[in-house]
């Protein structure tokens, strides 16, 4: 279980304070599938990295199974069983996509393993285990490596930021997909998404709308969704592209 | 073969991936002098006897054959120049292999400046592979400054894997190279500096027939207060192709200079120059410690991967 107690963040852009969380408290159950949406600039990818300590809080506290992790650093965080993936999947010169899942899976993987996990993500594995991850691959190819990155790890509390960020229609809609199984297969796990796109909210268990740093709604889909339909919060695809 | 020490044995181990004696032909050369040689049917190795060194001659249509030539200094304050000449005939397809380890425990300075003439024939393919390593810890420097030349006859393919890691304190690298009609070189050179290291490298690529091409690229990683500078010239004097790059990470004081330049004397002559430099990137980092690395870990990761 991840808890949110009176969490802020303030970030300090050009010498003014900026307040980007404000006194935020949730909770998200264990093997739950849920949305967080809300307007842009709202607190949504800044709530993620600070579960991820990739940024840190300004005040309040952050547990994890009842832990308190509000201290502890990335890596440890990630050793506790939190995944992320990002939003802009970084890219790496020199390391091929079997280095990376190799370090994710954090033991030797062997081929046929690490092919598993880009199966998952709708990749031809051949084609891409011994590429380098870098700028020959596509937005839509580095995001769904980035994906099997946070597979490879088994973690109990996958975190995705805008993963429909930066990529074309139809990579969307494979993305679409993978979620769809990963909702279905995945068992034991929690994930946590960020979007406003309705697709991903339509699958999701709860949905969490954040804005001016805020939860301003919660609730199951059925309760919240029918609410957010033809609003910015649920988006369908082609707005997204135009 | 005159028995080598530990110490050599491992210098031999860095430079040569060896851990026995190989196939096909060799020389080793130990403290200055030649510790054991093989030849075989098609490549002959003769000693110089003007001048310190070895020619190695291999005959038309020599195919998947090797030669290692591997050299190791462990007499702090050795000081030597050698010109080994490598003769290779048409049609061949051979892997060299060459590579100098040093081991300085003493105080005095300990320098190995290899010299080595390539004359590649007509329509061969060479692999040619060097190591440079360098250990211990005395306050004499680790020093080697190796000169390459390269003259490529029509449709003549040359790779050169230039590899320094770890060690040298001091590297002045000169590689020229001519190319006839049809010939293709390329480089990939790998260096590492650490500590007050410096490391020159130049390259001066004349294409000289048409359809000639070069394809020049150095990684180099940059720590603590080392210093490196990569000096890449392509002359393209005919219709041919030409890439140079140059991709460097700095760390902690770390400084580079980059210097690429293209000479076209030929209308038909392309050419391209690419040089970037610059710290780790944090995100990169971040990526990896959300993998559950440590900084120290992930920045490891990075640099294996990057001079991989």
């Amino acid at each position: 279980m991840l808890e949110l107690r009176k969490v802020s963040f303030t970030a300090d852009e050009d010498g003014t304070a900026n307040e980007i969380i404000r006194d935020l408290d949730l909770t998200i159950e264990d093997n739950q599938f849920v949305v967080i949406t809300g307007p842009n600039g709202g607190g949504k990818s800044t709530l993620a990295k600070l579960v991820a300590g990739i940024k840190q809080l300004t005040a309040g506290q952050i547990l994890f199974n009842g832990e308190d992790i509000t201290e502890k650093s990335i890596t440890e965080r990630a050793r506790m069983g939190i995944g992320f993936a990002f939003q802009q999947p970084v890219r790496f010169k020199g390391l091929t996509v079997l280095d990376l899942l190799r370090i994710a899976a954090g033991k030797t993987l062997s081929v046929s393993e690490a092919c598993r996990y880009l199966s998952e993500v709708g990749l031809c594995a051949k084609d891409y285990i011994s590429r380098e991850v870098n700028a020959s691959l596509s937005g839509g190819e580095l995001k769904r490596i980035e994906i099997a990155t946070v597979l490879a790890r088994d973690v109990q509390l996958a975190l995705f930021d805008e993963p429909e960020a930066g990529i074309d229609l139809w990579s969307f809609n494979n993305l679409i997909r993978i979620f769809e199984k990963m909702r279905e297969h995945e068992a034991g796990r929690t994930i946590l998404v960020i979007s406003h796109q309705e697709r991903i909210l339509n699958i999701a268990d709860r949905i969490v709308v954040l804005a001016d740093g805020k939860v301003v709604k919660q609730g199951s889909r059925e309760e919240i969704l029918p609410t957010l339909i033809g609003t910015d919060y649920a988006q369908t695809a082609c707005e997204k592209i135009i | 073969m005159k028995q080598m020490d530990e110490v050599q044995k491992r210098l031999i181990r860095e430079v040569a991936d060896l851990h026995d004696i190989p196939e096909g032909a060799y020389n080793f050369r130990a403290n200055g002098e030649s510790v054991g040689r093989q030849t075989t049917a098609n490549i002959d190795i003769t000693t110089k006897t003007e001048r310190s060194g070895i020619d190695i001659r291999i005959k038309d249509g020599t195919k998947k054959e090797s030669v290692h030539i591997p050299v190791v200094l462990s007499q702090s304050g050795l000081q030597e120049t050698v010109y080994n000449d490598f003769y290779i005939g048409k049609d061949c397809d051979v892997l060299i292999v060459a590579g100098c380890g040093i081991d300085n425990c003493g105080n005095q300075d300990s320098r190995h400046d290899g010299v080595h003439r390539f004359f590649v024939g007509k329509g061969s393919h060479v692999r040619y592979v060097e190591k440079h390593y360098g250990s211990g810890d005395g306050a004499g420097r680790r020093i080697l400054n190796p000169v390459t030349e390269v003259y490529m006859e029509e449709g003549s393919t040359m790779e050169m894997e230039m590899v320094q890691i770890k060690g040298v304190d001091s590297t002045e690298r000169t590689t020229l190279a001519e190319l006839a009609a049809d010939a293709k070189l390329i480089v990939r050179e790998r260096l590492m500096t650490h500590g007050q290291q410096t490391a020159g490298s130049v390259y001066k690529v004349s294409l000289n027939g048409d359809g000639a091409s070069a394809d020049v690229v150095s990684r180099s990683v940059a720590r603590d207060t080392s210093f490196q500078k990569f000096d890449a010239c392509i002359i393209g004097n005919a219709a041919c192709t030409g890439h140079t790059e140059c991709d460097s990470i700095i760390m902690d004081s770390g400084r580079i200079l980059a210097v690429p330049s293209l000479e076209a004397n030929n209308i038909d002559a392309a050419l391209v120059h690419e040089a970037a430099i610059g710290k780790i990137a944090g995100e990169q980092l971040i990526k990896l410690m959300t993998l559950g690395l440590t900084e120290a870990e992930a920045e490891e990761q990075i640099i294996n991967g990057f001079l991989k």
